[in-house]
């Protein structure tokens, strides 16, 4: 009997989902290229520079990596998102050294000693960050006024956060303070976000603060990538239309954050319980960054979705914790790694229903 | 139309492309010069062979015999004479002994009128017996034997009886052309099964993409006054599987290493019904079946009535052949089916469909680290973990893939299709499986 050898002997299944690992990676290049380009435009051509170094100290890292271990592609796109998420949490005037130290730090100690794409414990681009913060605190948090709002520039360009945080010392014990937008009123608003509160007021009665649109829009001092909250939040419509994030991590990681706000926020103002103000801290700092792009990284969040909404609940907790009553202004990138190492622990209680199985008795 | 149910965890929703062949009526495949009638074709022992070369067979005689509990009678898909019994390997790579017939002489039931058998009288032990005589097996691919799953235990009822038409498997599409075409058949099948079974209540679970059936076979439910319930059902795979369609259709589940009829259901296939109403009232044996043959490789996809132990070469050539650019035959459907080496190999009792696939159905990206995405998860409908599972077996750590429950994987697919870095697991989990087993038996 004659045998036909040119067909391919496989295991089934025959067809596959055509989405692939650098599909998922260039999508979350896609979706986070808006933002970018706004950090760009509002911060100048050195912001540019800034998230290029970035970049390419991830990728000759990345290079390096595979052609010594001789495993792992290139052409998976994961260092080029390391690399721009390490560029998008660097504020402009930033020496370049230090991006490129975080990039190489983040690819060389947090991902390739761990075993390279998949393997890492933490999220490269954040430990990175988290690394040179630490290391120069005083030049990562140096930051320039955006052209749109260039009046910030003579407070020395403080973030809405660290003016609130500075603020909030000078001023304690004295009494009730109402809320952020309080004490932000003497911050820099851009002629932009005032003409939206007139337009507001006068068409349909309602009257929003101004800091709002600038924080919403980033009109603000930041961290180049994580301004424009607006941006941000296009970008994720995007991953989710495209499957690649799912509701669990960012919905949860806001809302308990923003609960727990609303509820113990008020506190520091010298108002009670229940009076905090979820938008202010909802629309400033990397929260949106970090809780739609950082903390649904694949690789360093759990697996099933009810460990996702474990793990949402406790970056919402921490991030509240250390922005709040922390020394630093900012959380989420600490409050997402603590909860990174965290991950396999969750997936170890948070194993899904077998089915069949009447209760949880998963043979032990 | 009624809401439409399906099973509540995982599962997939791979494109059906079911129209290459939905609108193609079944016809009857040629029968060419040479039959290979394996004897395992079912789940279970296999059959004891009772010819000899060159002896002369007829048309639906018993050439095999059930050997033991679990196994089912074979017959001679044709009169002729047994050239040689010999060793052969079937799609899934397993070896068989099989009988190679030579067609000659004339047909007895092929292309006569046969008058029909009044069952009426039969008592539901002479049925069974009739069933088991003519080696029917679960026509949807598990080729469980049917006598054997039909021999309720004393101390359990029947609540339910579930019919199975959901053929979730992409591109085959034989069940649906049965059910638009023989529809009173079935319903005769049924009226056969429920005297056997005594079920409280007959439900007949059709996928929402067989619009064209779910009406007809209402249509007819209703005018009759059979009392059977059609159910439409969403999209999705794998559907088809008994348990995921009980967990559909009656919203319980069955417990992990059990059977259906320990929530008191059966759950038989559309053709399996089909074939016991042939079986008993044209007194006809389980020798042929309907098949797809499908995908872009073949250059006219069709449905075929096909005698057992037809190779899967002529029923190629019967449908013009395959296009210069296939590189994959697979027996089967696409998500559990098996590829194939030779095009020798003969369609056996469960073969749903042939398909030829080229690159563009196969093109497979190269395998990448797993980046934990957590997609196998979600598309788990039984709940296990396929990433941590694959991990354990690619370390040789097969007893703690059994603690994480590997026994209770169906090998269904949908953790492999959804991956985005084109890991196999499954090869993966029945590499592990069988390694397991090895492991249990030295110990």
């Amino acid at each position: 009997m004659s045998s036909d050898n040119k067909f391919i002997i496989a295991s089934s299944p025959h067809i596959h989902h055509k989405d692939s690992t650098s599909r998922i990676m260039l999508d979350v290049i896609i979706a986070l290229i808006p933002a970018g380009i706004w950090g760009i435009y509002v911060f100048g051509a050195r912001s540019f520079v800034v998230i290029a170094v970035s970049i390419m100290a991830a990728v000759i890292s990345e290079y390096a990596m595979i052609k010594v271990l001789k495993k792992g592609s290139i052409s998976d796109f994961s260092a080029i998102i390391t690399g721009l998420l390490v560029g998008y949490n660097m504020p402009t005037d930033v020496p370049l050294f230090i991006p490129a130290i975080a990039s190489g730090f983040a690819i060389l100690a947090v991902k390739w000693a761990f075993g390279g794409l998949g393997a890492n414990i933490m999220n490269p681009a954040l430990a990175g960050r988290v690394f040179v913060f630490f290391s120069w605190t005083g030049a990562m948090t140096t930051w320039k006024a955006p052209s749109t709002n260039a009046a910030i520039d003579t407070l020395s360009g403080a973030s809405p956060l660290g003016h609130l945080k500075v603020s909030l010392l000078e001023v304690t014990g004295k009494g009730p303070l109402g809320g952020p937008m309080d004490i932000m009123a003497d911050y820099p608003k851009s002629s932009c976000a005032v003409s939206m509160t007139e337009w507001f007021s006068s068409s349909l009665g309602v009257n929003i603060d101004p800091h709002y649109f600038d924080l919403f829009f980033g009109n603000i001092s930041g961290c180049i990538g994580e301004v424009s909250t607006f941006l941000l939040i296009i970008g994720a419509i995007y991953l989710f239309i495209r499957k690649v994030i799912t509701w669990e991590i960012p919905i949860v990681y806001l809302a308990s954050f923003g609960l727990m706000v609303w509820i113990f926020d008020g506190l520091r103002f010298g108002e009670g319980l229940f009076r905090g103000d979820v938008a202010f801290h909802l629309l400033s700092g990397g929260i949106m960054l970090g809780a739609l792009f950082m903390a649904t990284d694949m690789v360093t969040s759990p697996l099933t979705s009810k460990g996702q909404i474990v793990f949402g609940i406790g970056c919402g907790f921490l991030t509240f914790m250390i922005r709040v009553y922390g020394s630093f202004p900012e959380g989420v990138s600490l409050a997402i790694i603590i909860m990174n190492i965290f991950v396999a622990l969750i997936d170890r209680l948070t194993v899904p229903r077998l089915f069949g199985f009447v209760k949880k008795e998963v043979k032990k | 139309m009624k809401s439409l149910k399906t099973f509540p965890k995982g599962g997939i929703h791979p494109g059906d492309f079911k129209e290459l062949t939905n609108k193609e009526p079944v016809r009857n495949a040629a029968i060419k010069n040479i039959f290979i009638v394996p004897m395992s074709q079912h789940l279970g022992a296999p059959s004891e062979c009772l010819v000899n070369p060159g002896d002369e067979v007829k048309e639906g005689m018993l050439i095999g015999k059930a050997a033991g509990f679990i196994s089912a009678n074979i017959h001679s898909p044709a009169p002729g004479v047994v050239k040689e019994i010999t060793d052969i390997y079937l799609a899934s790579g397993m070896k068989s002994k099989a009988v190679v017939i030579e067609p000659s002489g004339e047909f007895d039931q092929l292309g006569k009128i046969v008058t029909p058998i009044d069952w009426s009288a039969m008592t539901p032990k002479e049925l069974q017996d009739k069933i088991l005589e003519s080696g029917i097996v679960g026509l949807g691919g598990a080729t469980f034997p049917s006598n054997v799953k039909y021999a309720v235990p004393a101390d359990a009822k029947v609540e339910t009886l579930v019919i199975n038409g959901v053929e979730c498997e992409p591109y085959l599409t034989a069940d649906h052309r049965l059910m638009l075409e023989k529809t009173e058949e079935i319903f005769k099948g049924i009226d056969i099964l429920k005297k056997i079974l005594n079920p409280g209540k007959v439900y007949i679970g059709i996928e929402a993409n067989k619009l064209d059936a779910i009406e007809k076979m209402e249509k007819f439910a209703i005018e009759k006054g059979t009392g059977i319930e059609i159910v439409p059902l969403k999209l999705k795979y794998p559907q088809g599987e008994e348990k995921q369609l009980l967990r559909a259709v009656i919203g319980k589940e069955v417990p992990s290493g059990k059977l259906p009829i320990n929530i008191g259901a059966v759950v038989s296939n559309v053709g399996t019904v089909y074939a016991i109403y042939e079986a008993i009232v044209f007194n006809k044996p389980l020798i042929e079946r309907i098949l797809t043959v499908s995908g872009s490789g073949i250059k006219n996809p069709a449905n075929l009535k096909v005698r057992i132990g037809t190779k899967v070469g002529d029923l190629i050539e019967d449908c013009g052949g395959i296009t210069d650019d296939t590189v994959r035959i697979i027996m089967g459907g696409p998500m559990m089916g098996f590829s194939m080496v030779s095009l020798d190999t003969p369609v056996t009792k469960g073969t749903s469909g042939i398909l030829a696939f080229t690159e563009k159905e196969v093109g497979k990206n190269k395998e990448t680290a797993c980046i934990f995405c957590g997609r196998c998860v979600k598309a788990c409908h039984i709940g296990l973990m396929p990433t941590k599972l694959y991990k354990k077996i690619s370390f040789k750590m097969y007893e703690d893939a059994m603690h994480l429950n590997l026994m209770d994987c169906k090998e269904c697919g949908c953790c492999n299709y959804v991956c985005p870095a084109n890991i196999p697991l499954v090869q993966g989990f029945r590499l592990g499986k069988k390694m397991a087993n090895k492991q249990k038996v030295k110990s």
